[in-house]
């Protein structure tokens, strides 16, 4: 059993869950990936890390109440268990000394972009980062990253905070001040790291997107999380999660993040959710 | 002599009933069923049959023991042999091992050994299993990377020996293909999960959740334990390489079959992970896996299931009582056919596949006649759904991450054939990551090996 050591309501419908997993939070890197499992009858979640430690022996994960099991995650509470906690999985960020580096980090995307932010800053890159919401009370982790960012600049959709406009804007902003990216990280909502990649390609400044598709096992055997990479079918599990901005095909890979909607829909109809593992005394154990 | 007798059926569920549940086809012999086969058996000198089998079984001698109607018996010289028994019974291609060598198999009707064995494996089962005899401890430990048929046959064999076992399985369950890939209906996990338990009841340590090459190397192994076993199975799955795979509908067999097995898809929502079947399914390739992939998606509702394979019936790799079953449940066979594309709508959902006919031509190297495209055959196939079963890759976690591990051409670690040693002092490796999708009694035929080969090392 993975316990829950510290959970944090960071907006409406977003938690941050420290859990204890002593094996993943020793060999975590910024990059990877663990995939939970809740109740015996829950889906494998993939969800990339916000951090980990080593010492604690625990790590941490940001989550979306969008759907029926990212729901039953989020519900999770201090010394509730995840049934299954494996990881860390897919290939680490490449961390190096690049010289100047965005990172970018859209609603959720925000939260694995902070050890990436955190560690390309303890390398000696210059770490500027821009973040977006869709407005003042959606915006996470602000204060975690401007203590690993050199500059922080911060994009809502409706202006109620920082400047009024995408994540886009904020990159376009600074390369007009004379900023000079020798990379960039994006990761947000699938739409978002289109944008970006869309807004660089001409500008020619390498960008790097990490792709969260549907996955099973998440170990390179049932193939559920390929995408087109350069018009080659890539794994995200194993070659991924992060891949080139500008080779990915987000179009694809947004109709295939849609194939289960359906289905998702019918569960959370169903509230099987409200049926376990929310106070309802079974701890997930009931058959539901 | 009772061999003039005709070879006895095994019972099965009526196949129009059958194909809307996922419980067992195979129901297996009756007792008086049993002896009357086993009688059958012509007790040669020099049996052939045992030849045919990558474990050794002593077939005559359980045979006659079934005759006898000592299943007690039995049961205890197969298991001296084969740990899992109740799985091979089931699973194994008896046609093409044990019993292709029977003397009466030239008359087409050999000793039916795969259902005596699965007679014995459950007889056994339902007195709960009498406890193996293991050796006294030797102080040495094993870890064995991967809890599929290979793994699970190297740990039991050494456990047996003395040792200390601990298999690190990757997914939240052990058993590998026998979990999530070889549906219920073939094999009840509940078989698989009685074997389990047997291993841990000899003192096996089992942990789930572990990938090995990511959360721990197999360096950091050989730091803790004296030798490692490395069957990690089947990895990557392959594709054809034609236009339209990547859209939503078209799935690998094992993301097909582990959604459906593994993580219960057919009772969604209450088990909550999804799969989407459609009405119509076409099923690409002729193993076994293509005819459970096939047979699965039947039990989940499609209302046409078909298998589209470029060979003809004769070719074809799975089971024959598989395909048999397939085509008593009314599954249609595309034969000589292969995809060219796939088509989808606007929401990169499939709708159709184009296919090519073949014909046969001159035999290629694998020794069967090569399929050839008749130019200008193509047809539409309306389909929703499409599941590739044309076999996998290996996985890239366990090899990429270990230096001094020598691989083949397409990523295999090779192992030599007798003693299933690797390259890298003391890792052994067997089964599918060896040899590229295979059998599960091959599989285990690699970790009985591999475990003698680890107990000389360790002794000697």
């Amino acid at each position: 059993m993975y316990q829950v050591v510290r959970r944090k309501c960071l907006a409406e419908a977003i938690v941050l869950l420290e859990i204890e997993a002593p094996a993943v939070a020793a060999k975590a890197r910024p990059g990877e990936f663990v995939i939970v499992r809740r109740f015996e009858s829950s889906e494998r979640i993939p969800l990339t890390l916000m951090d980990y430690d080593a010492k604690k022996g625990t790590i941490t994960l940001v989550v979306q109440d969008v759907g029926y099991s990212s729901a039953l995650i989020a519900k999770a509470e201090v010394g509730d268990g995840f049934l299954d906690c494996v990881g860390p999985l897919g290939r680490p960020t490449e961390i190096a000394h690049y010289g100047t580096v965005l990172c970018v980090g859209g609603g959720l995307g925000v939260a694995p972009i902070f050890p990436i932010a955190r560690e390309l800053k303890a390398a000696g890159n210059q770490v500027i980062s821009v973040l977006g919401a869709r407005s003042r009370d959606l915006l996470i982790l602000e204060e975690e990253m401007r203590d690993v960012s050199d500059e922080v600049v911060v994009m809502t959709d409706d202006g109620s905070y920082g400047r009024k406009g995408f994540v886009t804007h904020g990159i376009q902003s600074l390369l007009e001040r004379g900023v000079k990216p020798d990379v960039i990280w994006a990761i947000g909502p699938m739409i978002m790291m289109k944008s970006v990649a869309v807004f660089t390609r001409p500008n020619h400044i390498k960008t790097i997107v990490s792709m969260n598709p549907i996955m099973v096992d998440g170990t390179g055997m049932c193939g559920a999380c390929r995408l087109e990479v350069d018009g080659i079918t890539r794994f995200a599990c194993v070659d991924g999660p992060e891949f080139d901005g500008h080779l990915v095909d987000f179009d694809l890979a947004m109709k295939r993040a849609a194939f289960y909607k359906g289905e998702e829909a019918l569960a959370k109809r169903q509230e099987y959710a409200q049926a376990c593992g929310c106070g309802c005394g079974c701890d997930g154990k009931e058959e539901l | 002599m009772a061999s003039k007798a005709p070879r006895y059926d095994m019972p099965c569920q009526d196949p129009a009933q059958r194909a809307g549940n996922f419980t067992e086809v195979a129901l297996g012999y009756p007792e008086k069923t049993a002896v009357e086969e086993a009688k059958r058996c012509l007790m040669c000198k020099n049996p052939r049959c045992v030849e045919g089998c990558p474990v050794g079984v002593d077939i005559p001698q359980f045979v006659e023991q079934i005759a006898a109607g000592d299943f007690r018996e039995a049961a205890r010289i197969l298991k001296t042999k084969n740990t899992l028994p109740g799985i091979c019974g089931r699973v194994c291609p008896q046609e093409t091992q044990c019993e292709q060598k029977c003397l009466l198999a030239n008359k087409g009707e050999p000793v039916a050994i795969g259902r005596l064995e699965r007679f014995a494996a459950d007889w056994d089962m339902a007195q709960g299993m009498r406890p193996v005899e293991i050796a006294s401890p030797t102080g040495k430990s094993v870890a064995v990377v991967g809890g599929g048929p290979a793994g699970l046959t190297c740990a039991a064999e050494l456990a047996r020996a003395g040792h200390e076992v601990t298999v690190l399985e990757a997914l939240h369950v052990p058993g590998g293909v026998l979990m999530y890939g070889i549906p219920e209906f073939r094999l009840p996990k509940a078989i698989v999960q009685k074997e389990i338990d047997a291993l841990r009841a000899m003192g096996v340590k089992i942990e789930v959740n572990q990938v090995v090459g990511k959360v721990l190397a197999v360096d950091e192994l050989l730091e803790s334990y004296d030798a490692v076993f490395l069957a990690t199975g089947a990895g990557l799955p392959l594709f054809m390489g034609i236009p339209g795979e990547n859209l939503n509908g078209v799935y690998s067999a094992n993301e097909f079959l582990t959604r459906a097995n593994l993580m219960k898809a057919y009772d969604f929502p209450r088990h909550n992970t999804p799969i989407r079947v459609g009405a119509k399914v076409a099923v690409v390739g002729g193993g076994n896996v293509a005819m459970d992939a096939a047979r699965t998606a039947l039990r989940l509702g499609a209302a046409e299931s078909a298998i589209v394979y470029r060979r003809s019936m004769e070719e074809m790799p799975a089971r024959a009582e598989e395909v048999h079953h397939a085509e008593e449940e009314g599954i249609q066979f595309h034969l000589l056919t292969s995809p060219v594309g796939i088509h989808g709508d606007d929401l990169g959902n499939v709708t159709s596949m184009t296919c090519l006919r073949y014909e046969l031509g001159e035999p290629d190297t694998s020794g069967r006649r090569r399929p050839v495209p008749v130019e200008g055959s193509e047809y539409e196939l309306p389909v929703e759904t499409v599941v590739m079963a044309i076999g996998q890759g290996p996985n890239p976690l366990v090899t990429k991450s270990t230096p001094g591990l020598e691989l083949n051409k397409r990523g295999n670690i090779v192992a030599d054939e007798g003693t299933m040693a690797t390259s890298k002092p003391g890792v052994y490796a067997g089964g599918d990551i060896v040899t590229g999708a295979a059998t599960v009694i091959l599989a285990m035929g690699a970790g009985k090996t591999a475990a003698a080969a680890i107990h000389e090392q360790l002794m000697g």
